[in-house]
């Protein structure tokens, strides 16, 4: 805002001469026409999102006539017989999200604490810098490095290690390929956490001092602080950068593609190649030469939709509660 | 340079050592490279209300802030002299500020108890902090205690796992009053604790004040010079220079302070002719 409309002098003469005036008619027009305008603005979103849904029963209504709701608990993925089921990839798509978010969510939030709270300003500047420009690296580019650089690491350290210690776990067992679920968990965890920390940094730095400061004359350490006081006043926000963070996993497609493995199966092990939603339709859309084989993935698509609208609409129920026992209004 | 001598104007007659319970002595603090009070030396008796007066940016928050080390939690914030709490230098390179803290409590000047707790979670947050306790029974009792001295617990004790923010600003600055007392302080800081709040609950937090000084040591910023007549055994009145930093004009017992001020910008000050 300008200082000069702010001062309060400037205001109380604009404030007198409209009170004297009353509305134009160019006021009257302008002020309607915005309404309108601001309300087509707001139902093209609507409208959209609408469409988009509709298109997309409409496309797969043959694979939904066709195979019902077994499509849904199907594992069976097979274009050669027309036979068609979305289990493996839905499988594959949350548990590859949820590895992304537990890890992506862990490590954003520890290293948001950490700069908000505790790095001199020399770190915190350019490392919060570094964490903005990882979010706009290009998913094909994370991809690349994910196959020839973290696929072929994980496979020779980080998954023998976790096998040793906890192989007995039906999670880490199975032999090794390098790309598979986890692999992929971990990519995606990458391109997501500057998301979770770069947004969390900016709500917890907006906790106000006051409460920090009540906290330290309590004796509380600033970890102390930090954790029982700073971070639950943030947590609503935090939870909302999450699942924006989970909606990005979710619907990734290139990176996925390249280190999951592209294997419609569902194995109890981490380690062993799977599929996602995105993945399977890109790269199968040119080859789908069958309507039924273009429903099915159509269909997939709507799962993939209908996934992401439930999970953001989710948390933001899951937000409005936090906010509520924090006796604020959203 | 350090001095202990204390300039004779700033020391409030006691008539035994034992009877001081916090001592400043030569505190000076900056903010980064400037210079906010300068070569402050107070003495605080114990069991006493003692109030810090002054136009605003005269320092005295500045100087509360730096008896309980909380000055220096502001970025680039620092301090030199000493503030004897109980005859040991609690800026002594062994002592802990976070354990300091403990023993010289803190009420803000806007009220700020935890959004994200209940009432009661709010009291007992100090002592589970400290370590004081962690028996959910031995908890129940020193926060109704806590509340009690606060003079807010009947008015909360059907409510004690309410949000804490559901309270009225008034409550609210004396559930911060029993959260402070809950870590059982020796020395009891208010910063301006009232000037957020209505008259009502301002003269329920002066009447508490008057009755917390029977158990502990009280130092009170103010800007509200009747409130520091009503309230204070002592008053310092505190003053900025030309650079705009602070230090003591006159300090002595509040009713010299208001009848016979010795200086004469304590006399202009108490009688309007500026701040």
């Amino acid at each position: 805002m300008s200082t000069e409309l702010d001062s309060p002098r400037t205001l109380t003469a604009a404030r007198g001469r409209a009170a004297q005036r009353g509305l134009t008619t160019r006021q009257a027009v302008s002020d309607r026409a915005f309404r309108v305008a601001l309300l087509g603005a707001t139902l093209l979103f609507v409208a959209l999102i609408a469409g988009l849904f509709v298109e997309l029963v409409h496309g797969s209504w043959e694979s939904i006539v066709t195979f019902g709701a077994g499509f849904l608990w199907s594992s069976e993925w097979n274009p050669v017989t027309n036979h068609f089921g979305a289990l493996p990839f839905i499988y594959g798509t949350v548990v590859s999200s949820a590895i992304a978010i537990v890890i992506a969510g862990v490590v954003g939030i520890s290293a948001a604490v950490f700069l908000a709270e505790f790095a001199p300003a020399v770190v915190a500047r350019p490392v919060s810098f570094f964490i903005e420009l990882l979010a706009a690296v290009p998913s094909v580019v994370f991809g690349l490095w994910g196959l020839f650089v973290l696929a072929p690491i994980l496979s020779q350290t980080v998954e023998p290690f976790l096998q040793r210690y906890l192989g007995f776990l039906p999670l880490f067992s199975g032999p090794i390929y390098g790309v598979g679920l986890f692999t992929a968990g971990l990519l995606l965890a990458l391109m997501i956490v500057p998301t979770v920390a770069a947004i969390a940094r900016d709500l917890i730095q907006a906790v106000p001092n006051e409460l920090r400061e009540a906290s330290i004359a309590l004796g509380a350490t600033r970890w102390e602080t930090a954790t029982r006081v700073v971070l639950p006043s943030a947590r609503a926000g935090i939870v909302g950068a999450c699942v924006l963070a989970l909606g990005r996993a979710l619907g990734e497609t290139i990176a996925a593609t390249m280190v999951i493995g592209n294997r419609p199966a569902i194995s109890a092990s981490l380690f062993a190649p799977g599929y996602t939603l995105s993945s399977v339709i890109a790269n199968e859309f040119t080859e789908a030469t069958s309507s039924i084989y273009l429903s099915a993935l159509l269909e997939l698509g709507l799962i993939l939709f209908v996934v992401s609208v439930v999970v953001n609409g989710g948390a933001r129920v899951l937000m409005w509660s936090m906010l509520r026992s924090l006796g604020r209004r959203p | 340079m350090q001095t202990t001598v204390v300039a004779a104007e700033n020391s409030v007659p006691v008539e035994d050592e034992a009877d001081v319970a916090l001592c400043a002595r030569s505190i000076s603090a900056w903010y980064g490279t400037k210079l906010a009070i300068r070569d402050v030396s107070l003495d605080f008796r114990r069991h006493s209300i003692s109030a810090l007066m002054g136009p605003s940016g005269c320092g005295k928050t500045t100087f509360l802030r730096c008896l309980n080390r909380i000055h220096e939690s502001a970025l680039g914030a620092s301090t030199t002299g000493e503030v004897l709490l109980d005859g040991t230098n609690i800026y002594d390179p062994g002592v802990n500020p976070v354990v300091t803290r403990r023993r010289i409590g803190m009420v803000f000047q806007r009220p700020n108890p935890f959004p994200t707790m209940s009432i009661f979670e709010n009291v007992v947050s100090g002592p589970r902090y400290t370590g004081l306790s962690r028996n959910p029974r031995e908890l129940k009792d020193l926060a109704e205690e806590a509340l009690r001295q606060a003079a807010l617990f009947d008015e909360v004790k059907d409510k004690l796992d309410d949000p804490a923010l559901s309270l009225s600003g008034g409550q609210q600055q004396r559930l911060c009053i029993a959260r402070a007392l809950a870590v059982q302080p020796e020395v009891l800081l208010m910063d301006e604790p009232t000037s957020a709040l209505d008259p009502l609950s301002t003269l329920k937090i002066e009447e508490l004040m008057e009755q917390l000084a029977t158990n502990y040591t009280v130092v009170i910023v103010t800007h509200n010079l009747q409130q520091a007549a009503r309230v204070s055994n002592f008053a310092a009145f505190m003053l900025g220079d030309a650079d705009r930093v602070g230090s003591v004009i006159e300090y002595a017992p509040t009713q010299q302070i208001f009848t016979h001020p010795n200086d004469r910008r304590t006399e202009d000050y108490i009688t309007g002719r500026f701040g």
